[in-house]
């Protein structure tokens, strides 16, 4: 019985006739691509993405509120676990808007640990990026040699503070304590030696066809796009954005510090990529200026002032430049030692936002290569 | 100054000008080196908000942010020039019996989930925003966790 079997060739006309139906994908909350705790629902055409709902809030734990209730100075630890990969930074933000409150200026050396604290915090933060997106494309040489540098940087922070990833460190009117002895020897041998290991880690990458054909040409997005959905950070600046709150908002000392800011216009997930890639080598400059700075200053500069407990009632708010793009801490205080509110602006929120921007038509298999370039970290978004 | 005109860098001095000069219910409260600091009725706000986004290049949306002042309400948004890093902030009270504002998510498609989240911790609704429903809390609450009167265990 012949007429039994379709050719093949029917089947592909009836195909085409076929009315095929779109399909809802819940990637996540347990996915290797979340990062976290997150889910990713896609609607899928066959495999082209069609619309996509980014679903978070498994980890609000009730941050600002929580701060409602503690003195001005018990909210520095808790704001280093706001983001443990990039705890510095948040810590730094809080520290600076009480004293923008308080209406003080905080030594001079204090501002240029806080820069070097800094920037050894967006290193490690962006190499911890690299090796989660090493392990998204399927290269597990990146996670490995990006994580074994990364552990330099995290010696550093030991060195200078005590600790790992939450270090408790910056304090309302300085930092908790001065440079240790012999701090600019090892910060300078680190940063050397880590110029030369990053160009391994970029060879290895653009020499292998599985991170660049993933990530070159797929998900452009264009400047006004990325400007009205609200994107910072390096990924803004891979799609044209020529902005850096650190150069043209400088806050601290950063106005005194030369360096450039990275700005690609293509716009694609590779360029974002390339950016950050960058950003580590000018962050690298720019230890190297500070630390120069804080060792001229002598071993007796002040490095803390006394402050208030209580802050006087009115608004406050500032922001900075964090690995991820722009944090905003907004401070409302009503002269107790309390805040009356204090509002955290994250910048994955925003980010993760944009996911269907980002992610409708390209590949289902694409989607953990372009939402890589988020940079996912939940215990800021959900807060 | 031309208050129609399309300004790409306005310096704080040409804000300062140009809102009070455009819309008389706004009022520059103070002026700091690339801060404007302002506050409007809530009637006036997507007008205004569509100006500054439109005529002072105004793209980028950083935060909508609810505060509970207890006998009222407030929203504060801060936009962003990126052109010369000039913020406005802009206040806008709220009174505690009619808590309804104008969503500027059709102007800054940034300002959706800060919307979102203002509106479930604080129940301040959102007019004509696209999907008012609860982020990061549970679909299921029936209160607003941010407001003064939900107090912690612990606080009194």
């Amino acid at each position: 019985m012949t007429d039994s079997i379709v050719p093949i060739k029917e089947i592909e006309e009836n195909m085409e006739k076929m009315d095929t139906d779109k399909m809802w994908v819940i990637m996540g909350p347990q996915h290797p691509f979340s990062h976290g705790l997150w889910t990713l629902k896609v609607q899928l055409d066959g495999e082209i993405v069609t619309d996509a709902e980014p679903i978070v809030g498994y980890l609000h734990r009730g941050w600002e509120k929580e701060t409602e209730n503690r003195e001005y100075p018990k909210i520095i630890p808790m704001a280093d676990r706001l983001c443990y990969a990039a705890s510095m930074t948040y810590t730094h933000l809080y520290c600076m808007t009480v004293e923008k409150a308080l209406g003080i200026d905080i030594p001079e050396k204090a501002k240029y640990i806080r820069i070097v604290a800094d920037e050894v915090c967006r290193i490690q933060s962006h190499l911890m990026w690299l090796a989660a997106v090493g392990t998204d494309l399927g290269n597990l040489t990146v996670f490995l040699w990006c994580m074994r540098e990364r552990e330099y940087f995290l010696d550093l922070n030991v060195k200078l503070c005590g600790a790992r990833m939450t270090t408790n460190y910056p304090r309302i009117g300085g930092v908790r304590n001065d440079t240790t002895d012999l701090f600019d020897r090892d910060i300078l041998r680190t940063v050397d030696r880590f110029e030369k290991a990053l160009w391994d880690i970029i060879y290895l990458i653009d020499d292998s066809s599985i991170f660049v054909s993933r990530m070159k040409g797929i998900s452009i997005l264009t400047r006004e796009q990325v400007a009205n959905v609200g994107l910072t950070g390096p990924a803004m600046r891979g799609c044209g954005v020529d902005f850096d709150i650190r150069r043209d908002d400088p806050y601290d000392n950063y106005d005194k510090v030369d360096f450039e800011v990275p700005v690609l216009t293509a716009g694609d997930s590779y360029s974002r990529y390339m950016i950050r890639v960058e950003e580590m080598f000018q962050s690298c400059d720019i230890i190297r200026q500070a630390v120069q700075k804080v060792k001229a200053l002598g071993k007796n500069a002040p490095y803390r002032i006394k402050t208030p407990s209580k802050v006087p009632a009115g608004t406050t708010f500032t922001r900075l430049e964090d690995p991820r793009g722009e944090s905003l801490m907004y401070l409302v205080s009503d002269g107790t030692d309390r805040p009356w509110r204090l509002k955290v602006r994250s910048p994955i929120f925003v980010n993760v936002s944009s996911a269907k921007l980002q992610s409708v038509g390209t590949r289902i298999a694409d989607v953990p290569a372009v939402l890589a370039q988020i940079d996912m970290c939940l215990g800021e978004t959900d807060r | 100054m031309d208050a129609n005109a399309v300004y790409q860098k306005p310096t704080v001095e040409e804000i300062a000008q140009i809102l009070p000069a455009k819309f008389s219910a706004v009022k520059v409260v103070k002026t700091e080196e690339r801060r404007v600091y302002a506050t409007l009725p809530r009637e006036n706000l997507f007008e205004v908000c569509t100006y500054i986004h439109d005529n002072l290049t105004f793209e980028h949306c950083s935060t909508v942010i609810g505060v509970d002042y207890i006998d009222h309400l407030a929203t504060v948004y801060h936009l962003t020039n990126y052109y010369n890093g000039v913020m406005i902030e802009l206040a806008v009270d709220i009174p505690a019996d009619d808590m309804h504002v104008d969503s500027v998510t059709p102007i800054w498609e940034g300002a959706n989930w800060h919307e979102r989240e203002t509106w479930e911790l604080f129940g301040i609704v959102f007019d004509n925003h696209p999907k008012l429903e609860r982020l990061l809390t549970p679909e299921t609450y029936e209160f607003f966790p941010f407001r003064k009167s939900y107090k912690l265990r612990g606080s009194e």
